[in-house]
Order: C-alpha cells, then structure tokens, then sequence
C-alpha cells in the first residue's frame, strides 16, 4: 500500500509485535540461558536472567551420561534418509496429479492424506511384529521407512501444489524438443520447482527430527535419535533443570540452526505449499 | 495435455507412491483387526483363541473410554480454538508495517522447530513445576499459591503446550494468506466507507477463508496422534488420557493386545469420520 | 518435406466431441493460418498435429509418413507456444541449444547453429542472459530461435504474438513473415485475430465449433466468403448485413456489403441514416450509422478525412457489383451468371 504510517504508529507496531515475540519465543530461550547455569541458579527464587556465573559444566555432564554424537548421528540419517527416500518416491507421482490430472487426482491426494489420520498407536503393535520378523527392530533404516510413509502424504501434497505452479506449457515445448520423460522431469521440472522443493525438504526434516512416537518405540540403544536421547531426562534425579536445559539444547540446536540459515524456504515450506 | 502414453506413464509413476501408502495402510490395518477378535497377551500366554467381539465390548464399556474420547475431543478442539482465534490476530498484527519484521517472524515460528519430548520437558520442569518452576516464581511474587499445573489443571495445561508448539504454524499460513490479499480491495472497502472493524470481518476474514481450513486440516492430522506431550507429562494421569493414550496404555503397559487393537479400531473409526467431516468441509475449500 | 495431411481427424474430451471429422492437406512450404474465435478447436487442432494429444480417431500423415502415434519429438515438428514456454533456469544459448542437446547433436554443430540463429534472429548480445531479463519481443525471438536451430518439416506457432503490446506485435508479424520467405518451411500459424491471419498467410483455414467453414486464400475469403460466419469473421471492420425487404429485392435472405464498398453523401443516396460516432484515424474514417431501418448500426469506411460528425444526416449508396448476397441457411448465393 502505498502509503505513510506515521512513525508513532509504526513504534507500537514494532514494540507490541516485539514483547509478543519475545514472549513466544521465552521458553526456548530461557532453556538456552538455563543450559549455562548451576543448578542452583538454575532454581533461584526470584530467577536470574544474564548475570549469572556462566558456565559449560552441563555439556560436559550431558556428554558424560550419554553418547551425543551417537544420538545426533541417528537423527541426522533417519531425517535425512526418509526425507530423500520420500522425495524419491513423491516427484513422480505428485508430476503425474499436476501435469497429468484426471478426475480421480483430488480424491487420491485425499485419500493419502487420510492416511495421516491413521492413529500410529491404532497400529503400533502390528508394525512392532512386522519389525521383529522382518529384523528391522532398532535399526535405522527400520525408522527411515516407517517416517517416509507418515510423511510421504504430505511431501506429495507439498510437490503437488508447487509443481502447478509451472506452466504445463513448459513441460510441452520440452516433449517438443525431444526431451523423454526422464529428461522433462531432471532438465526441466526440477530445476524449475527446485525452491518448492528445498521448502519440502526443510519441512520434512523438521517433522522427521521432531517426530515422537515411532522413533521412541521402535527404537532402543542402536538407532535412538535425540528424541530417545531427551526423553531419558523425563524422570528426574535431584537437581537437574540446568542439565536438562543444555540436553534440550543440543537436541533443538541443529535444527534452530538450520532455521536459521533458510528462513526463506523454511517459511515458505511451513505453510505446507497450501497458501501462496 | 494428456495423451494416450503420457496418462499411462502417470499412471506407473503414481504407482509407488499409492503401493506404498495403500500396504501401509492396508497391512497393519488386517492385522489389527485380526488382533481385535483374540485375546492375546504377550507376555501371559500370547494368543488364546478367538473371543469375537468381547474386547469391543470391553474397551466401550471400560469406565476410560468416554472420558478418553472427551479429552481427545477437548484438547484438540482446544487447541484448534485457540492456535486459529490467536493465529488470525498475530497475523494481523506482523502484516502491520514495523521494525524488524523478519527477525520477530523468526522468534514466532521458533517453537515449531522444537520437538515435542524437549518442549514437554521444558514446560513441565522449568515452567510449571509447583516448587521451582518459573510459573510458581511469578505467582508466589504477587503472593498466591502456585498452582499445581499439571495436576490441578491438566488438560488446560497440555492445550497451552500444545497450542504454543502449533501456533507459529496457524501464524505463518494466516500471514501468508493476509499478504496475498489484494490491497486494492482493501482500499476500495475504505472508500466505500467500511470501518476497520467492518473490513476486517467482510474483507479479511472471508479472504482467510481457505487457509484457515488448511489450519484446521493439518493441525487436525497432527494433533489426533499427539502422544509425546502426554508421555512426558502426566503419562495420562489426572485426566489427561487421549484414546491415544489409552490405546497405548492397553497395548503396551498391560501388553492386552486384543483388546488394545479393538482399540485401535475404534480410534481407526473416530478418525475416519472426523476426517470425512474434514474432507466434506475442507475439500470443498481447497478446490480452486 | 513438411507436407501434412489430416485425414479423417476426430477428438473427443469424454463425451464432447471437439473436432468432428476433419481433413485438411497443407501443402508443403505453406503458411497456413487456422483462424476462428475462441473455442473453436484451432489450438487443439494445432496440438494434435504436434502431438501433444491424441487423436481419437483419424490419421495424421507428416510428410508421407504416418504419425499418428508418433511422439511428439519424433514428427519433426517445432512449436512456438503462446507463453513462449521458455526454459526460466537456463540462459538463452541453453534454451536454444536444449532440442539439440536432446537429440545428442555434437557440441561444434550446435554452436553454429546457435551462432547462426542468434545472428538471424538478434540475440547474439543476449545470449548469456536469462529468460526473466528479457523484453517480451525478444523472449519471442529466443521461442523462436529455438525452434529453428531443429530445422524441423514444419513450424507451428500457437498464438505468438497475443502477449505482446500492439507496436511489437506487427513487428513481429513481419519478422515471422520473413522468416518463412527465408526459410521456405512449412508453417501452421493460430490465431484469433484475423489481421494476422490476413496480413500472413498463404491458405487460411477458418474454424468455428470444430468445422472447417472454408479454406482459401485470403483474398478469396474477402472477396467470396462461402458463408456468413467467414463474411462477418474476416474483414475489419465487420461487413455489414442486411436482411428483410431490401435482401429480398435482390433475391436473398441476407445481403452484405462491406464498410469499405459504399459511397457516403450528405445530401443523396440509397440508403439514409444519423451518424452516432465517427471515428476518425486519418487515413481514413469509420462512420457507424444509426436509424437506417436496415440493420441495428451499419459502418461505412471512408478514404481521408471526412466531415460528419454526431446527429448528421448521412447517405449510403452500396457499390453494387460488391453486395454479398446469402440464402436462408447462411450459405452465400450464386452471383448472376457466375456459379458460386
């Protein structure tokens, strides 16, 4: 709009947008602030906020208890592999829903959807037997199969909603120009849908990294993931806020980071390819 | 844009994807239900024949199941009230021309990169811990007894959890949407001497129409399976046991697989309809 | 060479049948122009000659060889598309060079051949550019280099120019008009607009509903157009027609006559009327006259500026020799003593 905002105006804005924020964002940074103290100040009745005696003792400690890399190593593959496996799967078939749609293509996508609604726990017992049979119990790839099939409806969606988005025009003058299907698909749709495609990955990694329920219980001391890795903090043994506070921080961390680095796809990508 | 041999190549490159998802439905789908109509338990006998349909029975009457179905009901409906009614205002207060929109944009979607065992933890410990969470510093500085959180107000609790984790979502897809509205619209509502208050409720929100049925589809998928923030918390103690929670509790704490799949499949049943009430609703709005 | 010959060519969308039986030859090094409104199967026609959809029933032969179920990359075709469908990630030299690359060309071959069609074309300077940061006319220019670096049989062109702003777009016109002179190869043009159709072609092919209403040269068309829907469609502006009493006195259901084909008085003439709006350009005004008891407005065109203004009193004398004359179904009448 073009228009002028009054600079009054414009500092509530920011100052009201500000303290929501900051409230919004608290608990992660006081988790941050936590992982630094004692666990004395970590309890301190009123609280301390920056001036306290900052200290690293309760990485060491985390550390100590429990082999983090091991852990960290285990999220980063089954993420990235089930995000990788997903993508694999979903390009091809969200280019057929978008270039090639026929009257069935919605109720497809719905119905895949609907998939996701499958409650996990309805059908955590039949996949821990198919697990023990087929020994995939506690391994990774175990999880990267089973985390690419929860998100897999939502990585076609995502594709499908970016991939219309490309004019089927662009798609034609390729077949005109003797690309065959492989060669549309690696020489042109990709390249072309490669922000959507960088904002799906962001999304399913998140959702991979953060995802709770089969990788707790499918899972024991070989394939954990950091969520196994926090989850032994859930039952408290004396003082522990500051250890539990720099636990949760290395477990968030990569991911903040991540974030970080690739604000634009990531926002982009959080809204799931469903509003422009 | 469709020929002969372009429909048949969709149809093989679709092929994966749907083989894929439909055994992974299909598959532990048939076994649950075989499970239904057995008692088996692993761990005192394994299985003990068929039973028909007496671990239906059971679970239905069993005194956890309304309650179950209650607290699923309110906490995702809770959840959903409050990320959406929320979600629309902070939307429409980031749109507003300020300082350093893209660095509070990144400390609001923040949570969402969280896991849910790290931010169930953290909640629990460190805020709402009667004794030394921040919450009960904050109270006891204005002189009230610190409330016992997770006891005292279980559910209310787990729907502010929760709701913190999906807010940055409902935020960014309402965002999203307010900016693609066109301004001119706008600008012609103000001519036509519609107050902000009026625009806002005929311009704005029909606008935010399709994005908040996207709100409520997705945070609806997610937040049926929603297990980690009860684990961590309550472990489904003081009301707080979602069917989920329950179904987990028969499979897995009393290793009553029969009458866990039973379960299973009501909670198999009560997500077919609420996601056929979805569809009805959202489908219509994704159409365009 | 790029002969293309349709035979019995019929395509059905579920139950809808949008082209009904149709065939048509092109011959060899012709322009040929497919004209009609919008929705009338022009483009779906050019896109089963391409063979970006299938024909559901019929033959389409490419010179002497049947292609119906050929690929579309193996026709020997180049299509221009109406979006210009220009590679957005790729610069100009890839664009150009991807139909080559595509076919396994060796790399020297494909450098002259870009060096040669970025000279003819001008787009040398702009070679390492992206799409994005082109003018409309050029990205045009890139679509079209792209299709010439292929030395197809035949090039087909799908509305080219209906993005570009009216000063480029008659450019363009020529350019694609000189192309064809240069190149000598077979060219199916698509377009709405019958000036393009006029000022281009060697055939035109006039569709309506997925018919072929008649197919000719464009002179042939403005001079005998076989019915009334190519009498009104071809010409600017529109022929003006007259049906009842004054149709009747010269044996029809319908006469025309064209804007161009009457004399104008302010004080005598057959027909009389009030000016509503003169439009004047020029080189020559467009009259539009009301309340003639003839038809709703009729049009005349007058060489040169002419003084008539809103309200005036106006005379039509139609040339005689120039009035088109229509049966009852539409179908234009035999000229007395000529056959139709």
């Amino acid at each position: 709009m073009a228009r002028s905002v009054t600079t009054r105006r414009k500092a509530f804005n920011t100052a009201v947008a500000w303290a929501i924020g900051l409230l919004i964002f608290f608990p992660i940074l006081w988790t941050i602030l936590t992982s630094f103290k004692t666990e004395a100040q970590a309890i301190a009745d009123p609280p301390v906020f920056l001036f306290f005696d900052w200290t690293l003792e309760n990485y060491g400690v985390v550390m100590e208890r429990s082999n983090y890399a091991k852990f960290l190593w285990n999220s980063i593959a089954i993420a990235g592999g089930s995000t990788l496996l997903g993508v694999l799967i979903a390009v091809p078939a969200a280019w057929s829903m978008a270039f090639v749609p026929s009257k069935r293509t919605k109720d497809i996508l719905m119905w895949m959807l609907s998939t996701k609604m499958l409650p996990a726990v309805g059908v955590l017992y039949p996949i821990y037997l198919v697990f023990i049979k087929l020994g995939l119990l506690d391994t990774k790839f175990g999880l990267i199969v089973v985390l690419m099939l929860i998100n897999l409806p939502i990585i076609v969606w995502m594709l499908y909603t970016y991939f219309r988005e490309i004019p089927g025009e662009i798609l034609e003058a390729a077949r005109m120009d003797g690309a065959g299907l492989k060669e549309e698909i690696i020489h042109v749709l990709t390249p072309m849908a490669l922000p959507g495609i960088a904002s799906t990955v962001l999304l399913n990694l998140i959702l991979a990294w953060n995802e709770a329920f089969w990788t707790l219980n499918l899972t024991a001391a070989q394939a954990a993931p950091l969520t196994a890795f926090i989850a032994s903090y859930s039952s408290p043994e004396g003082l522990f806020f500051a250890k539990l506070s720099a636990a949760s921080t290395m477990a968030i961390a990569p991911i903040l980071i991540l974030g970080w680095f690739s604000q634009k796809q990531l926002v982009r990508g959080l809204t799931f390819g469903a509003v422009k | 844009m469709a020929t002969q041999h372009s429909r048949s190549a969709a149809r093989l490159m679709m092929a994966p994807a749907v083989t894929l998802l439909l055994g992974w439905m299909l598959v532990p789908l048939a076994m649950t239900l075989y499970f239904s109509f057995k008692k088996y338990l692993p761990l005192r006998g394994g299985d003990l024949g068929w039973v028909g349909f007496e671990n239906y029975v059971r679970f239905v009457t069993s005194s956890a199941f309304w309650p179950s179905i209650q607290t699923t009901l309110v906490i995702v409906g809770g959840v959903l009230v409050i990320t959406t009614v929320l979600g629309v205002a902070l939307a429409l207060l980031l749109d507003q021309p300020m300082w350093g929109q893209g660095p509070v944009r990144i400390l609001v979607i923040a949570p969402f990169f969280v896991m849910p065992t790290v931010s169930a933890l953290v909640w629990k410990n460190m805020f709402m811990d009667p004794n030394y969470g921040l919450l009960a510093d904050l109270w006891r500085a204005f002189g009230a007894e610190p409330v016992q959180w997770l006891s005292q107000a279980s559910v209310p609790s787990i729907i502010m959890i929760v709701a913190w984790q999906w807010l940055p979502f409902a935020t960014l897809i309402l965002l999203t949407a307010i900016q693609s509205l066109d301004s001119e619209q706008l600008e012609a509502a103000e001519m036509d001497g519609a107050p902000s208050p009026k625009r806002f409720w005929y311009i704005i929100l029909p606008h935010l129409g399709r994005a908040i049925s996207v709100v409520i589809l997705i945070q609806t998928i997610f937040l049926l399976g929603i297990f980690a923030e009860i684990f961590v918390t309550t472990g489904g103690a003081f009301g707080t046991k979602t069917l989920t929670y329950l179904i987990y509790q028969r499979v897995l704490e009393s290793q009553n697989v029969g009458l866990g799949s039973a379960g299973g499949v009501y909670a198999i049943i009560l997500a077919n309809i609420l996601a056929i009430f979805l569809m009805r609703i959202v489908g219509k709005n994704l159409d365009n | 060479m790029g002969r293309i010959v349709l035979e019995k060519v019929v395509k059905r969308f579920g139950q809808a049948e949008v082209i009904p039986p149709l065939d048509l030859t092109i011959e060899d090094g012709e322009f040929t122009v497919f004209v009609g409104p919008s929705g009338c199967g022009k483009s779906t026609l050019l896109r089963l000659i391409a063979g970006l959809e299938d024909v559901s029933s019929g033959r389409i032969v490419i010179d002497g060889t049947d292609a119906t179920e050929l690929a579309p990359a193996k026709r020997g075709l180049a299509m221009v598309f109406q979006s210009y469908a220009l590679y957005p990630h790729m610069t100009v030299r890839r664009n150009i060079a991807f139909p080559m690359k595509m076919a396994g060309m060796d790399q020297a071959e494909q450098d002259r051949r870009i060096a040669k069609a970025a000279e003819a074309l001008n787009l040398t300077d702009y070679l390492d550019r992206k799409p994005g940061q082109l003018s409309g006319g050029q990205r045009q220019r890139v679509a079209i280099g792209r299709a010439i670096v292929r030395e197809p049989q035949a090039f087909l062109f799908d509305e080219p120019l209906s993005n570009l702003d009216a000063a480029l777009r008659v450019g363009m016109r020529l350019e694609i008009s000189e192309l064809h002179k240069r190149l000598n190869t077979t060219m199916i043009y698509v377009t709405h607009d019958q000036v393009e159709a006029m000022t281009m072609a060697d055939k035109i092919v006039v569709l309506r509903a997925g018919h072929i209403e008649q197919v000719g040269s464009p002179l042939d068309l403005y001079r005998t157009p076989r019915n009334l829907f190519v009498a009104g469609f071809i010409g600017s502006p529109r022929m003006n027609f007259i049906d009842g009493a004054e149709a009747a006195k010269h044996g029809a259901h319908t006469i025309g006559i064209r804007p161009e084909h009457m004399e104008v008085s302010s004080t005598s003439g057959l027909w009389k009327g009030r000016v509503g709006v003169a439009e004047h350009l020029g080189s020559d005004t467009f009259i539009h006259v009301h309340d003639t008891g003839l038809a709703e407005t009729m049009t005349i065109r007058v060489d040169g500026e002419v003084d008539l203004h809103h309200g005036d009193t106006v005379y039509m004398t139609p040339r005689e020799e120039m009035l088109h004359r229509f049966d009852a179904q539409g179908l234009r009448m035999a000229e007395v003593g000529v056959p139709a």
